[in-house]
């Protein structure tokens, strides 16, 4: 692959790739000196349009540990709020000599438009409500590796729960689960759901205490404040009574079952329970997997002939 | 370029008019058809044979950006653009910079296609001041301007009250207003038709709706009005079915569409190229199917081509942010004929008569071709297989949404005034 610009540029077969890769990075990461030597030379330019620190320190760390360089460019800190294209954005940077571009972007489509205009890999580190491929990868390695099965979902059940419609994680983990073989379900009000489920694969509940103690993954979404006042739901009270994770609903849950999140949280809006005190809680392990599939992805599109190039860094 | 008092013979080209149609030699001199019969000769003569032969076509929903946007139109450059595809005439939107909404702009914009001359400009006014939603223009003193056809296009008039008395005043004044239908509230931030497509990519939809309700509003404030109100780019299956029923009642109404939304797709938006941003957006080919019906059973009377130049660096922005619009009038004749299966007499009274009688000029455009008519005619083809290049367009933008696709059926040569325009498909001045 180039590119990763949406999970749905992945096979089955390189997903569970990055998967088994991401395996050899927690194995680096749980090293003493967590750095190969594997992407030495290599440029990695973490474009950032709209804010999100955990995603690029995720995305620098991973970046870091296989020994790139990293060039760090936030919109704040640059010409796009003075009216430069994003297309002189992307061309300045690339004649800087860039290897890989890491975007974050608040307009869906924007990483897709960038791979026009410079010859790098371009990875979407979230687009808009379209998609955020790591964050699906690291989900499904997070459920694989919990419930030790690595290459499959079936027989899974996973609850996504929350506003569906203007989540880029929910479009990329659907993709992902459903793929991998899973049964997901959406948990959503009317106003979170897109206008049309054609071809997703997905069943839908009208309320979390239809599901809560039949699935094997909870995963709950973050809810946007700001969605709640522009009429797309009568009132977070009646959002919560519905849809929040509350300690009794998280009480019922399977023994065996997993609480995922992406974070970060909104307590008291879709999270009321403490997740520390739910113990199928993976919320944590999600932030940590996050840089061992980063790094795996990062070394798939830069690192040339995989398997060879990563043992030279691993015996480096 | 030949000169008015230079005759020109198109030869052996089949006439098209709404009553016959029959293969002849057209001699025009002096600005208007002066024989038609066999074996004429004349100063410049052009071979035809198995071409059609029509009074000129007539754009009802052209924006040629100027005073305001010349960077991406001007008048003279949508005038090429215009008779490149045929067109004699083309009503131009009044969302300029100034606005349309008064009488100096709409003199300035009659007087500069007057100046350019390669075809009939007119200019529409707005219906309401500065395309605002509020007060209503002075439709006296546009009207004492020639000023016939009234729309806000660009949006909807929102308040169903204004709309009312712009009506009100239309029908005492014997003009006609033109709505883009559209309410506004539901479609903030809008970026595609609502849909399958829309869904899965992630952006804001753009229901149909939303088009819907206002054409639904529409026809209930023409029947308490009596006025007459023309509907634009209609887009959507619903929209066709209230505006058949109107017409179906005997309401004064009538209606258009584009040829992008009876030939392309929300599908195309998938790869979110904003050349493929459109308002009213792309939608699906159940609606394309339901245009098409309205076109065969004159629900749809008139093909408009809503011509939007844009600069391109406009469209070098994300989908959600770039503006929406695409070129229409140089490939208007072969998406139309490429899409839908229509008759040459169907083809020149949905791009030519009817729309002339829309805006009020039948008196000297989309005229039959006979003997003392003005000589504002069409020469085309339905058999000619093109690609299109956006790098050979006349307009100043480049925002075609059919670059590199192969259109069938071509304009040979356009003559206005008497004055061939265009030859083989190449403007001549
Ligand atoms: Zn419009
Ligand atoms: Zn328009």
């Amino acid at each position: 692959m180039k590119h990763l610009l949406s999970t749905r540029d992945l096979s089955t077969e390189e997903i569970l790739s990055v998967l088994a890769m991401a395996d050899h990075m927690a194995e680096i990461n749980s090293r003493a000196v967590p750095k190969v030597p594997a992407l030495r030379g290599r440029t990695v330019a973490s474009v950032f349009f709209e804010d999100s620190t955990r995603t690029r320190l995720s995305f620098e760390t991973a970046a870091t540990r296989l020994s790139a360089e990293v060039m760090t460019f936030t919109a704040s800190s640059s010409s796009v709020n003075k009216g430069e294209s994003l297309r002189d954005t992307i061309e300045t940077l690339s004649a800087m000599g860039v290897d890989a571009f890491v975007v974050r972007h608040k307009s869906s489509g924007a990483p897709l438009q960038i791979t026009q205009w410079t010859d790098a890999a371009v990875i979407n580190a979230g687009d808009g409500w379209h998609q955020h491929p790591t964050q699906a990868l690291l989900d499904a390695y997070t459920i694989t590796r919990n419930f030790n099965e690595l290459n499959s979902m079936h027989g899974r059940t996973i609850a996504i729960v929350g506003d569906i419609k203007h989540s880029r994680v929910a479009r990329s983990d659907i993709d992902v689960f459903t793929r991998l073989g899973a049964k997901v379900v959406l948990v959503a009000p009317a106003a979170f759901l897109p206008t049309s489920l054609e071809g997703w694969g997905v069943t839908t509940a009208d309320s979390l205490d239809d599901v809560i103690d039949v699935v094997d993954v909870v995963y709950m979404l973050r809810i946007q404040r700001e969605r709640m006042d522009s009429a797309q739901m009568p009132s977070l009270r009646e959002y919560s009574s519905l849809f929040a994770l509350t300690p009794e609903r998280a009480a019922r849950m399977q023994s065996h079952a997993l609480l995922l999140h992406p974070g970060p949280i909104n307590r008291g809006v879709e999270m009321i329970v403490d997740p520390s005190v739910v113990p199928g809680s993976r919320i944590l392990q999600q932030v940590t997997n996050g840089i061992s599939i980063r790094m795996a992805v990062l070394f798939s599109l830069l690192g040339g002939d995989a398997t060879t190039t990563l043992s030279n860094g691993v015996e480096a | 370029m030949s000169t008015n008092n230079q005759s020109i013979v198109i030869r052996g080209a089949t006439v098209v008019n709404p009553d016959s149609m029959f293969v002849a030699d057209v001699r025009i001199a002096n600005g208007v058809i002066e024989a038609i019969g066999e074996s004429l000769a004349g100063d410049v003569v052009l071979e035809a044979s198995g071409c059609f032969i029509s009074s000129g076509f007539v754009d009802l929903h052209t924006h040629l950006r100027e005073p305001g946007k010349e960077e991406a139109e001007t008048i003279e450059s949508g005038s090429r653009a215009a008779v490149l595809g045929g067109f004699t005439a083309v009503v131009a939107m009044p969302n300029t910079d100034p606005a349309q909404d008064n009488v100096k702009t709409v003199q300035f914009v009659r007087e500069r296609g007057l100046a350019v001359g390669l075809c009939e400009v007119i200019p529409s006014g707005c219906i309401t001041v500065g395309r605002l939603g509020t007060k209503l223009v002075p439709y006296d003193q546009l009207a004492q301007e020639g000023v016939t056809l009234f729309t806000d296009d660009g949006t909807g008039v929102q308040d169903a009250l204004v709309m009312q008395r712009a009506l009100m005043v239309a029908k005492r004044l014997n003009l006609t207003l033109a709505q883009h239908c559209e309410v506004a509230s539901m479609t903030v931030g809008a970026v595609m038709h609502d849909g399958a497509c829309c869904s899965t990519m992630g952006v804001p939809g753009w229901p149909s709706a939303a088009e819907e309700e206002m054409v639904r509003r529409d026809i209930q404030l023409v029947r308490i009005t009596g006025a007459r109100e023309h509907f634009m780019h209609l887009s959507t299956q619903g929209s066709v079915e209230l505006v058949r029923a109107a017409k179906a009642e005997g309401l004064p109404i009538t209606a258009e569409v584009t040829p992008h939304h009876i030939s392309l797709t929300d599908e195309l938006l998938t790869g979110f190229d904003p050349i493929f941003k459109v308002n009213p957006p792309l939608r699906t080919m159940a609606d394309i199917s339901a245009l098409h019906e309205g076109l065969a059973d004159g629900t749809i009377d008139a093909i408009a081509t809503d011509h939007a130049p844009h600069a391109g660096h406009t469209k070098e922005q994300t989908l959600d942010t770039a503006p929406p619009g695409m070129l229409g009038l140089e490939t208007a004749l072969g998406v139309v004929n490429t899409a839908v299966t229509l008759s040459p007499q169907k083809i020149a009274a949905l791009m030519s008569w009817n729309p002339a009688v829309i805006a009020n000029i039948s008196d000297h455009q989309g005229r039959p071709v006979a003997v003392g008519e003005p000589a504002h005619i069409a020469v085309w083809d339905t058999t000619t297989v093109w690609s299109v290049s956006r790098d050979e367009l006349a307009s100043r933008s480049t925002n075609t949404p059919y670059h590199g696709m192969e259109l069938r059926g071509r304009v040979r040569h356009t003559i206005y005034n008497g004055q061939l325009v265009v030859q083989e498909g190449k403007a001549l001045a």
